[in-house]
């Protein structure tokens, strides 16, 4: 049975909108494997960050079924963590006090919170160094850089186990390098820990390589159009994403991407030029 | 490093450069001391009154203290308020807008009907000045967090308590203490206003008394008290912002 299953949502961000049929997504259908890593691309304004809500149940679908773990989502889901493009890392806090934030707020964690500190601690710290920013623990955030931050926003995502990590164009306001060092952070840490991942992006390369299924979204309304799997064995190098293969799945997906942007632009033949083979 | 030193006394430096200049414009023109006192003529001043003017610079010093500090308290909770619920804020904004744009030399012959010659009517007018800007700056504080983190923390199961006491509060930090350093000044004014309607004490009543005896070096000594009083407590709460809340004021730090 799916760790996620998506039957048939919809969801109006509205009573009114709802009456007037306008749909911010429409009829999701998606199953999620324990463990899956899925990215979900497409336009912006497709109704992604959308879908990120009813996932960790901040929303609640209009139509139809979203079961997580074979419960039915009926509210926030704390075996959730999220983080977002901007890092929103609490500038007070020092970088390891950022990643404990969660276990403050989150059960059981809260109320052992003052008993177990250390352990917490020793923990929150463990996890900063697995992704790189051991001798940064103690550093505030706004002394780190945008990538540093990053990180520490992830490890945020994670210090208290989730099931499920969703992350809503994580890497969009990184530079290229760092882009893919922050990539092959997150292939490790899914590696090691085996969460499912849910990532929301823009970048086709991204998706590809870091994903076992990739879904695109069409714009408005937000609906399911391609579900691609990616048969790139694992555990996967940077070197892949130059093998023709790779270049190969992202063509075909960017394909699809352009392929509903035609009714909205030019007439075909005339719209983006083609991409290099 | 030169730079640095000269940017450091520069404010005494002004402030030494303005007093000459006026001493030597007053003296040039002749101007009679009851028009505008020289700064040597309002020093004189301070050493022949030093007795009434310590008192009286004293008394509001405390009138104004104690307003200020029914204007943290009020201004805090108002804030709270408006900022952690839209339907609150929504209800009350109109309403203290209206009220802050009330001239308070107006309301304090109500106060003084109400409470009388003396510390009410100070307190009171010290209070009423001041607790508008703690109150939006907190308000402001609490309304703009970053939906984001809102998020993150929702999903996590926490309750609105949680994210005004974890995020909330500290994040309007830098903003209240922004404003204390406003309102304080306010408050001064405020005190002065009423002492020189209404009192019977204080700075603004021996100024009021020594304008009407055209003493005015004498009124000019007061006039410079308030002044040096309202600066100390704007330097003092600047340096507690700095020490709590230096997050917020990281570029100053590495200039």
């Amino acid at each position: 049975m799916a760790f996620v299953d998506f039957r048939n949502v919809w969801l109006a961000y509205n009573d009114e909108l709802l009456a007037k049929g306008h749909y911010a997504v429409e009829d999701i259908s998606l199953q999620v494997q324990e463990g899956e890593f899925i990215a979900i691309v497409g336009p912006s304004g497709c109704g992604k960050s959308t879908f990120m809500k009813l996932t960790t149940g901040l929303k609640m679908p209009s139509k139809g079924s979203i079961t997580i773990g074979g419960q039915p989502v009926t509210g926030p889901l704390k075996i959730s963590g999220m983080a977002f493009q901007a890092p929103s890392l609490l500038p007070w806090r020092t970088t390891v006090d950022n990643v404990l934030l969660p276990l403050e707020i989150v059960e059981p964690y809260r109320s052992h919170f003052k008993s177990k500190r250390k352990e917490y601690e020793a923990k929150a710290r463990e996890l900063l160094r697995s992704v790189g920013l051991a001798g940064y623990e103690d550093k505030f955030p706004w002394q780190l850089s945008g990538g540093m931050q990053q990180r520490a926003s992830i490890c945020r995502a994670l210090v208290h186990e989730p099931k499920m990590l969703l992350l809503d164009e994580p890497f969009g306001a990184l530079d290229a390098f760092t882009r893919e060092e922050l990539w092959c952070a997150l292939r490790d840490l899914h590696a090691a820990q085996r969460f499912n991942v849910i990532l929301v992006t823009h970048d086709l390369r991204e998706s590809v390589f870091l994903a076992d299924t990739v879904y695109c979204m069409s714009r408005s309304p937000g609906r399911f159009v391609v579900k691609r799997d990616i048969d790139l064995p694992r555990p996967r190098d940077l070197e892949v994403t130059y093998t023709p293969k790779f270049t190969e799945i992202v063509h075909e997906l960017r394909g699809h991407i352009g392929a509903f942007r035609q009714p909205v632009g030019q007439p075909v033949g005339q719209a983006a030029p083609a991409l290099p083979q | 490093m030169k730079r640095k030193t000269l940017e450091r006394f520069s404010p005494f430096i002004v402030l030494a450069a303005v007093l000459l200049l006026w001493e030597l414009i007053v003296r040039a023109f002749g101007v009679p001391e009851f028009i505008f006192p020289a700064p040597s003529q309002i020093a004189q001043q301070f050493a022949e009154f030093r007795g009434p003017l310590l008192e009286a610079a004293w008394k509001t010093f405390w009138v104004t203290m104690l307003g200020f500090a029914i204007s943290i308290v009020v201004g805090v909770l108002l804030g709270f308020l408006i900022g952690s619920s839209r339907m609150a804020y929504q209800a009350l904004y109109p309403l203290m807008v209206a009220f802050n744009a009330v001239p308070k030399a107006a309301v304090v012959p109500i106060l003084v009907v109400w409470f009388g010659i003396g510390l009410g009517p100070g307190v009171l007018t010290a209070f009423l000045i001041s607790f508008f800007p703690i109150t939006v700056n907190i308000a402001t504080g609490l309304a703009t967090l970053e939906p984001e983190l809102e998020d993150v923390l929702r999903v996590l199961g926490a309750k609105r308590w949680d994210v005004l006491t974890k995020v909330g509060l500290p994040r309007s930090m830098p903003y209240f203490y922004g404003s204390l350093k406003v309102a304080i000044t306010l408050a001064f004014v405020g005190t002065v206003l009423a002492e020189m309607t209404a009192g019977d004490s204080g700075i603004g009543y021996l100024m009021q008394t020594a304008g009407s005896q055209q003493r005015m070096s004498l009124a000019f000594a007061g006039l410079v008290t308030i002044g040096a009083m309202a600066m100390a407590m704007y330097e003092l709460f600047s340096w507690v912002e700095m020490r709590t809340t230096g997050w917020a004021h990281r570029g100053s730090q590495a200039a």
